[in-house]
């Protein structure tokens, strides 16, 4: 329904650009050199106020809505629902939606058709009203608008002026981003640390947050608040990245000096498509090989040798994720590596060194806050890395150091704590936001240090 | 100098340093050291094309079985003692097809193996049945040969993928059954049996009796139109072998199949270690034999939506998910994008905010996907109440995620503009905006929309974000809207792959593929782009 509002507000935005036109070429007889804006800047100026404002409003209503009327419904059905905790609450107004609008409902009751009722009901006026309201300030736009048109009028710095508060806007919404990240993270954690402390959560040894709820009787829903404590899975994320970084630094570092050094044009034209293609390749499909094929292999190469793999051992998820790295890798080091004058190279060949020599003792000395940065970038990337950890490393969280038992990460139980049924207000999902939180600054830290490491020990040839 | 050096020894030219024999082993460790860090970084890349290799070799060959799935053809009973024209929905259509199954082999009357033998035929014929009924009424009065899609199971059997099965070898002696249905004895004349049979895994008991447990291959013996079993061996009189088996197939008859007659057929994977039993591997290779087994292109797999039943999930249903999913990215961070992109280079001035907006993008595109997921999860959904699995919600996550790959690609686009295009017309007396528009956009909008792609191309390979708003559900229906759940391909892939039917290995592997040449379509537009279009100043 509000969908065909849309539609007609686009039509008569082409409309009145139309009009404007029109009516400014007939405000100077024709003469459209006597104008001030072209005749296309008044239909815009015309469309703009026409649809613009209208427009606007249903945006900011489509926002609002669902959550007036789930509160509404609430509000109406509080007596049945008394007793019900946040998460029945919220199935029973999803329910109660499905059955209004169609989609998928969980199960019927006389309450909830009811309240589909009801729904359907305020639906229809919010509706209404966004109608009438969109018509009206598309009107008045319109009219206001209209009149203004006239030879002298500057319709182009309108328009204009309009464009660039929406070029703004379009800039601020990676801002926007930003601090949604970030508030929504906090306030979810700080939700989290009321119930958890925060000292138990950085220090503790112990996380197993699937049993949350000890408590029985008069403690039932109590939060046992030693089993949240992250220094497995941090060690966890670290032992992974750790093997990640072992196969990713040297064959992305070699790979990319073997390219920008020594390679021929036909090996680069063949070697560099092969490296983004293992950029380009979705990180679950790393996943499903790692999981697969790879610790599988590793398993039964283990027991050939007499050594005890684990199925989901953190070799294997740390061994595909430096092979998804090696191209990350490889092409920041080549940048750097490129970016070393040539006059450097000039002066270390006439000193007749060979061009590992130059390569060794001149140039990675020259790139090495470069590659530094690269690096660090690169582990930034491994510790964020999720499909292949779900898929590949395991779920329980191991405080150990060997390579070849299951750790879990940080990712991994962000998604096994928030995937399937969940409860919003529990101590266990909050746990996962809270864990988002370390991640998002674990990750911003690294990357402003490799900023930071660039600016500061860059050689400046030039 | 050398020269100028040796002059000042009288008659005997001192060896120069740069030339004595230490300074050629100098030189020639120097040359090695250099090889060798050549050979390293030649080492380096193929191991990465190995790597690529293998990725892409092991999904390639683990994709293949799934493109094609064997059907099973049946003379399926439709006549109107069976079927009420009247009543098409209030019909059995699967137990139609199970009788005309089991009237295949009427010699299986235990209720075990009846329940075994209707396992063959996928859980889905009915739906099948009865939708090719719906469509074509006159397949109704009569007996109708129609192909029903094998179970899973059957279905890996007959790719080769769920047991190693040698082939027919003759038996080159006698075989004499002592019944011909039931646990029965049978006579082989000469003893050469026993040694194979301890070659094949039997268990050694009391006077060289060989056991056959499950734990061993499967030893089959086809003679008289049937198939024994073994169980059992043992020396018999004579250097004769004597054998326990039991029957699969009953047996024409109890007389003595003559040297060559019989066939022995040996199942290498032991019994307890595959999902097949020995009783439907006989079924099947008879059905097979008898030419009502065919394989057909899967068009199961490319035109359903998801299941529970390897045999019958799909992935059109991800398909269409993923190109929902990706329109609505595409329609919000394309515009915004390449908008922020122009406000920062062509109109903001160089003050602390838009520094601030530069550094915020550049963190923003190293943030790790799955935080979108996390503000997806606690803005869209709990905040703005917006529906859980809908390709709008998911669209807006990766359009968040997007946002800064396009606008890092579109400013790097505009900067490649040269300033003579801006001055020219701004010199003709174009206003700012129209400069940008008219003249700088259309010129960097070859770079925009590559960059665009590969952001898209990166977007529809995400995954972990996803997650998080609930993309992960089990949903069986094609989408129709935006704000239907929905699932997408990579997260498809990802549900399949936990799967532990052994079927849904290879349909992982086909969906993958699927993905793979999505995104190699994206990446090749992006490329011949950049080719046709791209202008050197």
């Amino acid at each position: 329904m509000v969908g065909y509002l849309v539609v007609l507000l686009l039509v008569l935005a082409a409309a009145a650009y139309w009009i404007g036109r029109t009516r400014a070429i007939a405000s100077v007889n024709g003469d459209v050199a006597r104008l001030h804006s072209l005749p296309g800047q008044h239909g815009m100026f015309l469309a703009l106020f026409a649809a613009g404002p209208a427009l606007l409003a249903i945006v900011l209503w489509s926002m609002v809505t669902p959550g007036i009327e789930s509160s509404i419904i609430a509000d109406r059905f509080s007596a049945e629902l008394s007793g019900m905790g946040v998460p029945q609450v919220e199935a029973f107004i999803r329910d109660a939606r499905a059955m209004a609008f169609g989609g998928l409902v969980g199960f019927a009751d006389p309450t909830k058709e009811a309240a589909a009722a009801v729904y359907k009901s305020i639906h229809t006026t919010s509706a209404w009203i966004i109608w009438a309201v969109a018509l009206l300030l598309s009107a008045s736009g319109f009219y206001w608008a209209y009149s203004r048109i006239a030879q002298a009028y500057r319709a182009r710095h309108v328009v204009e002026r309009v464009l660039r508060a929406f070029l703004i806007t379009c800039s601020a919404v990676a801002i926007l981003t930003t601090i949604g990240i970030v508030l929504s993270l906090i306030f979810e954690s700080l939700r989290f640390f009321q119930q958890v402390p925060l000292y138990k959560f950085l220090f503790g040894t112990h996380w197993s947050p699937q049993s949350a709820f000890t408590g029985a009787g008069a403690e039932a829903g109590a939060v046992n608040q030693d089993i949240f404590g992250m220094v497995p899975l941090f060690a966890g994320t670290l032992l992974i990245t750790f093997i990640a970084m072992l196969v990713a630094a040297p064959i992305g570092l070699m790979a990319a000096i073997y390219l920008s050094d020594y390679a021929s044009k036909s090996v680069r034209a063949v070697a560099k498509p092969v490296l983004e293609i293992l950029a380009g390749i979705p990180t679950v499909v790393y996943g499903f090989f790692a999981a697969l094929t790879v610790a599988p292999y590793f398993r039964s190469m283990g027991e050939s040798l007499g050594l005890n793999v684990a199925s989901e051992s953190a070799l294997a998820a740390g061994v595909v994720m430096g092979i998804m790295i090696i191209p990350f890798v490889s092409s920041l080091s080549d940048d750097v590596i490129n970016a070393v004058p040539q006059s450097l190279r000039d002066g270390s060949a006439g000193l007749g060194a060979t061009k590992s020599e130059t390569i060794r003792k001149v140039i990675l000395p020259a790139a090495l806050p470069g590659i530094v940065s690269a690096m660090l970038l690169a582990v930034s990337r491994a510790i964020g890395e999720t499909m292949i950890v779900v898929m590949a490393a395991g779920l329980a969280a191991n405080l150990t150091a060997n390579p070849l038992e299951a750790v879990t990460t940080v990712t991994v139980q962000i998604v096994t704590l928030l995937v399937g049924d969940q409860e919003f207000d529990s101590a266990k999902t909050l746990a996962a936001f809270a864990l988002g939180l370390v991640l998002f600054c674990i990750t911003l830290t690294l990357n402003i240090v490799a900023l930071r490491v660039v600016q500061k020990y860059r050689e400046q040839y030039d | 100098m050398t020269d100028a050096i040796a002059s000042f020894g009288a008659g005997r030219r001192p060896v120069s340093i740069h030339t004595d024999d230490a300074a050629k082993a100098r030189l020639k460790g120097r040359y090695r050291a250099e090889t060798w860090f050549k050979w390293l970084g030649a080492a380096a890349v193929a191991l990465a094309g190995l790597f690529l290799v293998l990725l892409l070799s092991t999904i390639v060959t683990q994709a293949i079985p799934a493109l094609r799935q064997n059907y099973l053809t049946l003379p399926i009973d439709l006549s109107a003692a069976k079927v009420d024209a009247a009543k098409l929905d209030a019909v059995n259509y699967d137990a139609i097809a199970q009788e005309a199954l089991t009237a295949k082999f009427p010699d299986v009357t235990s209720r075990q193996d009846k329940r075994l033998l209707r396992g063959l035929i996928s859980t889905g014929t009915g739906v099948f049945l009865r939708k090719d009924i719906a469509a074509d009424p006159g397949m109704l009065g009569g007996t109708v040969d129609y192909a029903v899609p094998l179970d899973d199971f059957a279905d890996l059997y007959l790719k080769g993928l769920l047991a190693d099965v040698g082939s027919d070898e003759a038996i080159s002696t006698s075989v004499t059954p002592s019944q011909s249905s039931g646990d029965i004895d049978l006579t082989f004349g000469d003893d050469a049996m026993l040694a194979l049979a301890r070659g094949h895994g039997a268990t050694e008991g009391e006077n060289g009796m060989l056991t056959l447990t499950s734990g061993a291959s499967s030893l089959l013996v086809a003679f008289n139109g049937g198939t024994v079993k073994l169980t059992a061996l043992s020396p018999g009189a004579n250097g004769t072998a004597v054998a326990k088996g039991t029957v699969i197939e009953a047996l024409d008859s109890t007389a003595p199949a003559a040297s060559g007659q019989a066939f022995l057929r040996v199942i290498d994977t032991p019994e307890a270690s595959r999902k097949i039993s020995d009783k439907v591997i006989v079924w099947l290779d008879t059905l097979k034999s008898a030419g009502l087994i065919e394989s057909r292109f899967n068009s199961i797999f490319f035109f359903t939506g998801a299941s529970r039943e390897p045999e019958l999930a799909g992935i059109w249903g991800a398909v269409v998910g993923s190109f929902l999913t990706m329109i609505v990215t595409l329609a919000i961070a394309f515009p915004i994008g390449v908008s922020a992109a122009i406000y920062l280079e062509e109109f903001a001035p160089k003050n602390r905010l838009t520094t601030i907006i530069e550094v915020n993008i550049n963190n923003l595109a190293a943030v790790p996907s799955i935080v979108f997921g996390l503000l997806g999860l606690a803005v869209f959904l709990n905040f703005f109440g917006l529906p859980r699995s809908a390709p709008v919600v998911g669209g807006m996550v990766l359009a968040l995620m997007t946002l800064p790959i396009i606008i890092i690609a579109s400013r790097a686009s505009l900067r490649a503009v040269p300033p003579s295009i801006r001055e020219a017309a701004l010199g003709i007396g174009a206003s700012k905006v129209q400069t940008v528009f008219h003249h700088v956009l259309p010129l960097a909008m070859p770079g925009i929309m590559t960059g665009t792609i590969l952001g898209m191309a990166h977007a529809l390979g995400e995954t972990a974000p996803l997650l998080m708003i609930g993309m992960v559900a089990f949903i069986v229906d094609i989408p129709g809207g935006f704000t239907d759940p929905a699932t997408i391909l990579p997260v498809q892939i990802f549900m399949w792959a936990d799967f532990p039917e052994a079927g849904f290995q290879q349909k992982t592997s086909a969906a993958i593929l699927i993905l793979l040449v999505f995104l190699v379509i994206m990446n090749a537009i992006a490329v011949i782009l950049r080719r046709r279009f791209e202008r050197r100043w």
